[in-house]
């Protein structure tokens, strides 16, 4: 129980945890930084990959790696690694969460030394690292051969201009869990297939009971984009270099925006802040009959709401057109290796081999309750056939396995979804809060996307 | 004495305070004067580092979001410090008119609040704040009453001066309460034998006697106020679209920083943020010091 709060963490960071820094504490190099870190053209192969007998020496040499990350119990997998390879040694340090997490992350990049060799970064943030150069390029370590093993909307997030930038750990494709008793009262026995379906058993849900069909979380930038993902909106584009693409105020995300508009303002979800107090008891209380989330939250939710156990199901997102289901994803992390690591080749091979190897990978499914970015483990019987008891005996993993699916495989990040996310929080997100005009809050954001872009060199493409 | 003598004395009185130079110099100084460096320069994702002078403090004037948090500051100043002092004085008089039975325990239980640490207490006002299942959103359904949310878009400014009253009225009723126990007797005595009324005492006597301490509170909650930054950064989990960026300038400099990778602008908006708080201060004891005069 304890670990899927944990877990929920892990997976949703989002903008929620930064720790308080001082000032003091922040330097600025004053050069930038683009380090392209050791190029193995010009030791290794004819083809620029690195050749078996390098990475045979890597490997039997001691070595010692550092291992940022704030996944709970990961010293598991990599003592897995180090009783693999006795002679690297890892250190996993956990320096923070989400933007603490980042921001160090940052800070020792510039610095140039005192980094991590591997760190944590959640797709969402790859594209903002590797604009500042602070990721190595993993194709030459032989990333590529394992680009087959994942669904293909996962290593999509890993890509930036035929780079590999990192290797995928868990994901989080986005379905709808709902409580049965309370559907049951308002008279709904099907899970709504459709948007439209979702208004009405809403409607049913406040006529009939004192609970509202879901809380829409103003703040949850992570949560509003993986609905837009799921309507097959794509606002933002980023070519690696200096070309953004920035339309979160496009006609298509304002149509799904008047859908969710037209419910607020008829009280027909909630709009609540998420994760926080008053949240969590909403969920026991049933002042939520549902949640439209993450693959994550299943476990997350069996922590969080213990009393409600047997209550809930799981199905897929409404749909806009039921003939071609979709889903979006929202969270989910990968392992990255720093550009300035000195020992790329075992760094590289710790990243890929705790996730992609088959025993340390499975454990991360069963013991940190990950939701699997492996084609095989998503379809392995073990995994898939899981029956669980809070959602009535459900296989809940089996129903995300298939949402997996049917993620469109072409959403694309902003080099800068920090300031993203926060000014999003300032201008849709209010927008949302107040139960207002949530196309002017589109608006608002987009000219401060824009106008950040800008400012900060980019050039942008509406 | 000699000079040999005296010129010895000086040195080592020097050789006394050289640690505090070092550590005021290393600790404040260098990195002070390291921001202003910082400051000049505009760091941008793509393109670098440019040297700009003072293009980062000509873009804050032009900055919304550093306006408004001003602005906000400025209503904590105009409304919220007055009342918080207010308070700190009447408390402050009342203890020293020595008529309030059990006055020891209720200086104590004042003077409480500031003892809990900052962040802790504001932990504490957001669960009590709660509209549905916090103290003030049970009460309200108890007493049959809407609950209101008092994190909400136009409530939370009003919610965070509540706080910081709450946590200062008692730290300022002290140094009041000290400032007036060292009036000497002899004052109050002569008073109350011409008659003065307790009220009259307090307004012609007392008030004036602490004018110094009173000042002494205005220009620390003015300095206070414009470095709020626990209760915007701890409430902004609870309520985080009534909380922009920009809330106060304080974690507007934080958010710059941490948030928009903007460690120069950031700089800008603390150097500015110090000039400003110098301004303040400084009209405030100017205004405060010509009344003396005048009376």
């Amino acid at each position: 129980m304890r670990q899927g709060a944990r877990k929920a963490a892990v997976a949703i960071t989002s903008i929620t945890a930064v720790a308080a820094l001082t000032l003091a504490g922040c330097t600025a190099d004053p050069e930038t930084s683009s380090t392209g870190g050791p190029t193995p053209d010009s030791t290794g192969g004819t083809d620029g990959l690195i050749t078996d007998a390098q990475r045979e020496e890597a490997l039997n040499t001691p070595t010692e790696l550092t291992f940022w990350t704030w996944v709970p119990d990961v010293q598991d997998q990599v003592d897995m690694f180090m009783a693999e390879y006795p002679e690297i040694h890892v250190t996993v340090e956990n320096v923070g969460q989400g933007l603490d997490h980042y921001s160090k992350v940052r800070t020792a990049s510039q610095a140039g030394s005192g980094g991590p060799d591997v760190v944590q970064i959640e797709y969402q943030f790859i594209s903002s690292f590797a604009q500042t150069g602070d990721l190595l390029d993993l194709t030459p370590y032989g990333a590529n051969d394992i680009a087959g093993d994942y669904v293909p909307w996962v290593w999509n997030q890993v890509l930036l201009n035929d780079q590999v930038l990192a290797i995928p750990q868990d994901s989080g494709p986005m379905g709808n869990l709902y409580r049965e008793d309370i559907m049951t009262a308002a008279g709904i026995t099907e899970p709504p297939a459709t948007w439209e379906e979702y208004k009405t058993a809403a409607e049913a849900v406040r006529a009939k009971t004192d609970s509202y069909i879901s809380n829409m979380a103003p703040g949850q930038g992570a949560g509003w984009l993986g609905l837009l993902w799921a309507a097959g909106v794509k606002p933002f584009s980023y070519d690696g270099a200096e070309n953004v693409t920035i339309n979160i105020n496009s006609p298509e995300a304002k149509e799904v925006m008047a859908y969710w508009q037209d419910m607020i303002q008829n009280d027909l979800v909630s709009v609540d802040p998420d994760f926080n107090d008053e949240w969590y008891a909403g969920l026991n209380s049933g002042k939520y009959a549902g949640w439209l989330t993450a693959a994550w939250a299943p476990v997350f939710l069996s922590g969080a709401a213990a009393d409600t156990s047997g209550l809930w199901r799981a199905a897929p997102l409404p749909q806009w057109d039921a003939s071609s289901p979709a889903s979006g994803n929202q969270g989910g992390s990968a392992d990255a290796v720093l550009a300035t690591s000195e020992n790329p080749i075992a760094a590289y091979e710790l990243a890929m081999w705790i996730n992609n190897a088959q025993e340390p990978a499975l454990l991360f499914n069963t013991q940190q309750n990950f939701f699997p970015t492996q084609i095989s483990v998503l379809e392995d019987p073990v995994f898939v056939d899981q029956k669980n008891d809070f959602y009535g005996g459900q296989e809940v993993n089996k129903l995300f396995a298939d949402i997996s699916t049917t993620v469109d495989t072409e959403w694309q990040w902003l080099p800068f979804m920090e300031y993203a996310y926060s000014s999003g929080n300032d201008t849709f997100g209010a927008a949302v809060a107040a139960k207002g005009d949530l196309a002017a809050g589109l608006d608002a954001w987009q000219a401060a996307l824009v106008e950040y872009a800008e400012q900060q060199g980019f050039t942008v493409n509406g | 004495m000699n000079k040999a003598i005296k010129r010895k004395q000086q040195l080592v009185a020097y050789g006394f305070i050289l640690p505090f130079f070092v550590v005021f110099a290393t600790m404040f100084i260098v990195p002070l004067a390291y921001s202003g460096y910082l400051s000049l320069f505009a760091h941008t994702l793509v393109g670098g580092l440019k040297f700009v002078a003072f293009g980062n403090y000509v873009r804050a004037f032009e900055d919304s979001a550093f306006l408004f948090g001003l602005g906000r500051t400025a209503l904590i100043l105009l409304i919220q410090v007055p009342i918080m002092l207010g308070f700190a004085l009447f408390f402050a008089l009342a203890l020293d008119s020595g008529r309030a039975r059990g006055s020891k325990a209720i200086r104590l239980l004042i003077f409480l609040p500031f003892a809990v640490p900052g962040v802790v207490a504001v932990l504490m006002w957001g669960y009590i704040y709660g509209q549905n299942f916090g103290l003030t959103g049970q009460i309200a359904r108890g007493l049959g009453l809407p609950p209101t949310n008092f994190l909400s878009d136009s409530l939370v400014l009003f919610s965070i001066m509540n706080i910081i009253t709450w946590a200062f009225v008692g730290y300022n009723m002290i140094i009041l309460y000290a400032a007036l126990k060292s009036i000497p007797p002899e004052l109050h005595e002569a008073a109350e034998i011409d008659g003065a009324s307790q009220l009259r005492l307090a307004w012609s006597v007392k008030i004036p006697m602490i004018r110094p301490a009173i000042l002494l509170t205005v220009i620390f909650s003015i300095i206070g106020s414009f470095q709020i930054f626990n209760e915007p950064k701890l409430l902004v989990e609870l309520s985080p679209t009534a909380i922009p960026q920009g809330f106060t300038p304080n974690f507007y400099a934080f958010n710059l920083a941490f948030v928009n990778q903007d460690v120069n602008y950031a700089a800008a908006i603390a150097f500015l943020l110090g000039f400003v708080i110098m301004i303040v201060s400084y009209v405030v004891q100017l205004s405060m010091q010509k009344k003396e005069h005048r009376s």
